[in-house]
């Protein structure tokens, strides 16, 4: 199953895109609660990520996701329109003295919740790979 | 997605997040709580017991929003996480800067 959807560079519509997607991978037999949960999360912070730091809510961008499932694994692409960072150089979020500031979590949660996660050179299309348990 | 608000007896208030606490809605919870503590509120609960996820900015929102209770006296706990929302805060180690509970009721007992 493949699934591609393009999302305008608008935060109120996260949730929305997020459900419809996540709704897709439950319906193609990926395993209920990594669709409903990791999935879920991964997928909110990647939009978010490229909405507010990549396409700096600029609202003639899009990003553009794009869902693979095939055989044992579940391959999810945001891309976003803008210039793409460094991702090795974002800081540990639950460093002592980082772990009151408001932001920050988002790649580390994305790193966490999903198997396997790879950036394109540019750094403005992250891949991230969930495996069937 | 809805917020609800209620005023427990004892003089806290209960805030259930139904659905999700993401990007787009957390300016929301802000808002009531921050409303709250402009009426006096000090003591606040919020409740996940029917929240299905969290995303960093959700959890951002919490971070900002225990600083400034504390700042004002107060305090903001945290019930009612299921055991994927409960994994948020322990791989983050958010775990170490709220009062977790079980239930609302249990959040409330000694506040």
């Amino acid at each position: 199953m493949e699934i591609s959807l393009r999302v305008p560079t608008d935060l109120e519509v996260v949730e929305e895109a997020v459900d419809l997607l996540a709704r897709h991978c439950l319906a193609s037999g990926f395993p209920p609660h990594t669709a409903r949960f990791n999935l879920r999360v991964a997928l909110a912070e990647a939009l978010a990520n490229a909405i507010i730091y990549g396409n700096r809510l600029d609202p003639e961008k899009f990003v553009d996701v794009r869902i693979v499932v095939a055989g044992g694994s579940l391959t999810l692409q945001v891309c976003d329109q803008g210039e793409g960072f460094d991702p090795a150089g974002v800081p540990d979020p639950t460093q002592p003295d980082r772990l009151d500031r408001p932001d920050g979590r988002g790649l580390f949660l994305i790193r966490k919740l999903v198997d396997e996660v790879r950036f394109n050179e540019r750094g403005n299309t992250i891949c991230m790979i969930l495996r069937r348990a | 997605m809805t917020f609800t608000v209620r005023k427990d007896p004892k003089g806290a208030v209960v805030i259930g997040v139904d659905g999700q606490l993401i990007v787009g809605n957390r300016h929301e919870l802000k808002q009531r709580v921050l409303d709250a503590v402009e009426a006096g509120e000090r003591k606040v609960v919020i409740d996940f017991s029917n929240t299905g996820y969290i995303d960093s900015s959700g959890l951002g929102a919490l971070v900002s929003l225990s600083k400034k209770l504390r700042d004002s006296g107060g305090e903001l706990r945290l019930a009612g996480l299921n055991e994927d929302l409960r994994t948020l805060f322990e791989l983050t180690k958010l775990d170490t800067l709220f009062t977790i509970a079980d239930s609302t009721e249990q959040a409330l007992a000694d506040f």
